[in-house]
């Protein structure tokens, strides 16, 4: 494609989103439907179009797992390759689209039809193994219906043609048409509860924002995506900070491997959460909301932007709802484009503004100065579907459950060897025993509570609650049977960081990938004693250091499996009797010259003692 | 005149302007806090991390941190010691640093930092990432293999020299130094001039034909280890008796 | 009581390091009244028949050969110190950690401008050691205990860090002797 028509096809996605320079991602990704790929022509188009620098589009478009300057096929086969999906067959699915394809994993075939790709979790860990071919998912997959899906695709390159048979409830919406299931096992009082759309929106503008934050903090409402913070207080900040507009943002960049519920709550409760967005909107002066949905999960946009349609001919969005005057709120959708790190809510803020997702720098808090510089709340999915229910039924019913520091309800994702996957919506403080019971896990060998970045648990510490007290999870429960190698699961555990940080930071850039390197190296037996303390230095380093949660808590799958399970590793391990190092590996190291000279090396004569 | 807050660094009460940095007013009391990103007149970003100090017991980087009333810093202790030299050995390894031949060696702060610490040799496995150097630019040379990620290129051509000539692209320990053009550094509007030629702490961004003119012996890190010279204008003030 | 034993070796370097041991003039009498050089090029001698004290090494390992001689260091020796850059980082002969050995191979052998070579064999004789897939600092290939940075260290780094050892001191360099250049 010639320069000017590549010029011409950046202005026409572009035309529809402005100049403005926080639509980059909107336009960044339109380019990237267009062209399959925005190559160097198209950023210059698209730098000169937003009045920005080139590097920063560069930079940019090179941050996102979605976004490529290389050309891609004009069908992308994502494949999920989370440790729970590595468990249920990933390998096998991978070598029957390699076979398939005719190419391996990262490439593209020579026809520019089919791109083959890895993708850190997509959300689908309870019917998995998993890929998102564009933006179909399909789920439950094997080696032949890797051949299959190939096979039709080649006949008709139209990736929604895939989906022979819808998911539950609303997968089957004609604006979903998804094969995806719910499996929802457990709903619960709060957030599964029966709807009664409007209600809460009308009870919150009956009273004053200040009422309304009172209601949150009466309800001890506590965020959902993990980290605990007190939703009440987070609003109470932004409603006194200075500057306007002010800004509430969904963080629906649920990536944490393990995690799936928001997916379930968007495709379910939208009103719900789009209510409670609408809600703190209220509460803290602000007009505009903003839906930051992982890239994941576009094939819900069409349907969330026809539930968002609903509410402005409801009057539940747009000028005065629900008949207050003065206040006017809309919501818009914000997509993602492949960052794990963009559900740290000041990366995701970055993002919507069209930056990478690096987190800033604290303080300015973003309560303080966020989207565009201005006050902004960052609430997950969760915790804004339990404003709608706290203000539907009021604090004190949204405080029968649960415990006193930790009311309310939690919805899990429940993944891997046990025999009813799925979401549950359990009160806070239930034991871990108890959820397992429940989902069929009578094996659990060990539990991943909160994915990657929390703790992993075994059998003696069932009896733990999950709360904030405990072990505070942004929902992610990850079972693994007794067969299942642990520091297996934390190499997977490690390579999805590597593959996820940022690289603003030093301990984060180098030291995840330090430790994934060390961890394989004891995996392949090349590990000494000395080395399990040394992670435990390092990964003490990396937590300590870290300028984000992310890296915090990015060295944990090894601070807490050494800590609970140090004896497989002492089992692995063995020191070298001369002052070897094991992790040199000789043979290895010979191999392509021995291959060039035609001959072995003279090392293999040596005889070890 | 704004605020006047103290707090204490290493048990030493301090008084700093209220929104001062915990680094800045450290430097202005002649403390010395390693650090890499940071350059004064920059923006802070914290992004190196070698300057994380414990501030009422919970770490953060002592160049984004502003000063509060009554905190109690922690700046040389053997654990923030041991942070740092770890954080600096993982730059080490990360990158190709042969400083045997460097145009930079004697004035790198990175090399400085491990002279500061006794660093023989990093305790890390050797990365040896494929890097390329761009020699396009009449005047400047740009060695992404000495490349420590920090920034202050970046940093300084926007804010100060109002150009933006470099960014950053990929992510991660893939995350490069990229320049603004479609590859050449000789495609940007950088110009000999510019404050960013001097902005590189290591020897990724260098002069052309102004290596080597200091003997050995004589350069910057040489006789002194990096931070002498905030550590030593603060004694000379106390001994002068000068009331600051 | 005999004199402890120190042995040296020279692997993928220069022999710079070696140069730099000379350099330290005189006091070479004086390190010969208290230690008993061993296998070393200074010596010539080939094997180690003796256990020994101290091994400083020079140089990092490219090749088979040099894992050889390093690992018997490493069991003949109580005390290794990693002299000079090579051995420390690498050094010069790792910068072709960023070429594929085929392609250095090739330049060396068959398409190197001085290179005449009409048959383009690159050669496989038993005498030459095979290439390790990259350049290795000593303490990736067996543990070292001690690190004399610089290209090479000063004759007073090295004449610092034998003094101490003999004394059964740690070694800690001061400021003005740590130098990577």
């Amino acid at each position: 494609m010639s320069e000017s028509s590549i010029g011409r096809v950046v202005e026409e996605v572009a035309r529809e989103f402005g100049r403005e320079r926080w639509r980059l991602m909107d336009i960044a990704r339109g380019v990237q439907q267009r062209l399959g790929c925005v190559n160097s022509q198209a950023m210059d188009a698209i730098a000169s179009w937003l009045n920005i620098s080139r590097v920063e589009v560069e930079g940019f478009v090179t941050f996102y797992s979605f976004l490529s300057k290389e050309p891609k096929g004009r069908i992308v086969i994502r494949l999920c390759d989370d440790v729970i999906d590595q468990m249920a067959g990933y390998e096998e699915v991978r070598r029957g689209f390699e076979a398939a394809l005719g190419i391996s994993l990262g490439q593209t075939t020579p026809d520019g039809a089919f791109t083959l790709e890895r993708t850190a979790c997509i959300g689908m860990c309870d019917q998995g193994p998993a890929a998102l071919v564009n933006d179909v998912v399909v789920t439950n997959l094997s080696s032949d219906k890797a051949r299959n899906i190939v096979r039709s695709l080649r006949e008709n390159p139209r990736p929604e043609r895939l989906v022979q048979r819808f998911g539950s409830g609303n997968n089957a919406h004609p604006l979903v048409r998804s094969m995806v299931e719910n499996n929802i096992r457990k709903a619960g009082p709060i957030v599964f509860s029966e709807q009664a759309r409007g209600e809460a929106i009308r009870k919150a503008v009956a009273i004053r924002p200040a009422e309304v934050i009172r209601a949150i903090k009466t309800a001890r409402l506590r965020g959902r995506g993990g980290a605990g913070f007190p939703a009440g207080m987070k609003w109470e900040f932004a409603r006194a900070a200075e500057g306007s507009p002010k800004y509430v943002i969904c963080n629906a960049d649920e990536g944490e491997p393990g995690t799936f519920k928001d997916r379930v709550l968007l495709t379910e409760m939208p009103d719900r959460v789009f209510a409670g967005l609408t809600i703190a909107g209220y509460a803290i002066g602000a007009s505009e909301g903003i839906v930051y949905l992982r890239a994941e999960y576009a094939y819900l946009r069409r349907y969330l932007e026809h539930i968002l349609d609903r509410r402005r001919a409801d009057g539940l969005l747009g000028q005065k709802i629900c008949g207050k005057a003065g206040f006017n709120f809309d919501i818009r959708i914000q997509m993602g484009a492949g960052a794990y790190i963009c559900g740290e809510e000041t990366a995701l803020i970055n993002s919507c503004e069209g930056r990478r997702g690096e987190p800033r720098t604290r303080p300015p808090f973003p309560a303080q100065r966020g989207y565009l510089d201005c006050p902004t709340v960052v609430n997950n999915v969760e915790t804004l579907a339990c404003v709608t229910r706290i203000m539907e039924a009021g604090p004190a019913t949204f405080c029968e459950h649960g415990t006193p520091q930790s009311s309310g309800t939690k919805l899990l994702s429940v993944s891997g060897d046990c025999s009813l996957p799925g979401v549950y919506e359990v009160p806070m403080g239930i034991t871990l025993r108890d959820v397992l019971e429940m989902c069929g896990a009578d094996e659990a060998a060990a539990v991943q509570v909160g994915g990657p970045s929390r703790e992993m648990v075994g059998p003696a510490q069932y009896g733990r609650t999950i709360d904030y007290d405990d072990l505070a999870t942004g929902g992610a429960v990850l079972v693994f049977g007794p067969d299942r190698s642990i520091p297996k699961i934390v190499s997977a555990f490690m390579d999805f960081f590597v593959h996820e940080s940022c690289g603003e930071c030093t301990p984060c850039r180098v030291g995840t990938r330090l430790i994934k390197e060390q961890i394989d190296r004891i995996l392949a037996g090349r590990g000494e004693p000395k080395d399990i303390d040394e992670l435990l230095q390092l990964g003490e380093t990396i937590k300590q250091t870290s300028r984000c949660g992310l890296g915090q808590a990015s060295p944990n799958p090894v601070l807490m499996t050494i800590k609970g399970f140090r004896h497989v590793y002492e089992e692995l391990v063995s020191p070298d009797p001369h002052g070897y190092q094991r992790s040199f590996d000789l043979t290895e190291s010979v191999r392509e010259a021995e291959r060039i000279a035609g001959r072995r090396s003279i090392h293999h004569r040596e005889v070890r003692t | 005149m704004s605020e006047i807050v103290t707090f204490t660094i290493d048990g030493r009460r301090i008084s700093a302007e209220a929104g001062q940095t915990i680094l800045a007013a450290a430097q202005a009391c002649g403390i010395y806090i390693p650090r890499l990103c940071h350059k004064d007149g920059l923006t802070p970003v914290g992004g190196c991390r070698v300057c994380t100090v414990r501030v009422n017991g919970r770490p953060a980087s002592a160049c984004t941190q502003p000063v509060a009333a009554g905190i109690v810093v922690d700046n040389d202790t053997e654990e923030l010691r041991s942070w740092r030299r770890q954080i600096v050995e993982m730059l080490f390894v990360e990158g190709n640093h042969f400083c045997m031949f460097c145009e930079k060696s004697g004035n790198c702060e990175l090399q400085a930092l491990a002279y500061r610490f006794g660093i023989t040799a990093p305790r890390y496995p050797y990365l040896w990432p494929k890097r390329d150097v761009d020699a396009s630019h009449p005047d400047i040379i740009l060695d992404r293999n000495r490349c420590i990620m920090c920034g202050r290129c970046e940093r300084t051509s926007r804010d100060l020299d109002g150009k933006s000539v470099f960014g950053f692209v990929e992510r991660g320990i893939h995350k490069t130094l990229a320049v603004n053009a479609d590859a050449r550094l000789a495609d940007t509007d950088l110009d000999l001039t510019d404050q960013a030629v001097n902005a590189c702490p290591v020897g990724a961004i260098l002069k052309k034909r102004t290596a080597y003119r200091t003997p050995v012996g004589q350069r910057q890190f040489d006789r002194e280890p990096i931070g002498t010279s905030v550590e030593t204008r603060a004694k000379l003030t106390i001994d002068g008796g000068e009331p600051r | 009581m005999s004199k402890p034993r120190l042995a040296t070796c020279s692997l993928a370097g220069c022999f710079g390091c070696h140069m730099s041991i000379l350099d330290i003039d005189e006091r070479i009498l004086e390190l010969a009244e208290v230690i008993q050089f061993h296998k070393s090029p200074i010596t010539d001698i080939k094997t180690f028949t003796e256990h020994c004290r101290i091994g400083l090494v020079e140089g990092g390992c490219a090749n088979e050969e040099n894992v050889e001689v390093l690992r018997a260091f490493r069991r003949n020796c109580d005390i290794l110190v990693s002299m000079g850059d090579c051995a420390t980082m690498g050094g010069i002969p790792a910068l072709r950690n960023f070429v594929e050995i085929e392609e250095c191979l090739r330049e060396a052998y068959v398409d190197g401008p001085s290179t005449h070579n009409p048959d383009g064999v690159i050669p496989r004789d038993i005498e030459l050691p095979l290439l390790l897939d990259k350049v290795r600092p000593a303490h990736e290939v067996v543990r070292m205990d001690y690190f004399l940075p610089g290209c090479p260290p000063s004759a007073d780094t090295i004449w610092a860090a034998v003094t101490a050892l003999l004394s059964e001191s740690p070694v800690d360099l001061p400021y003005p002797l740590v130098k990577y250049d």
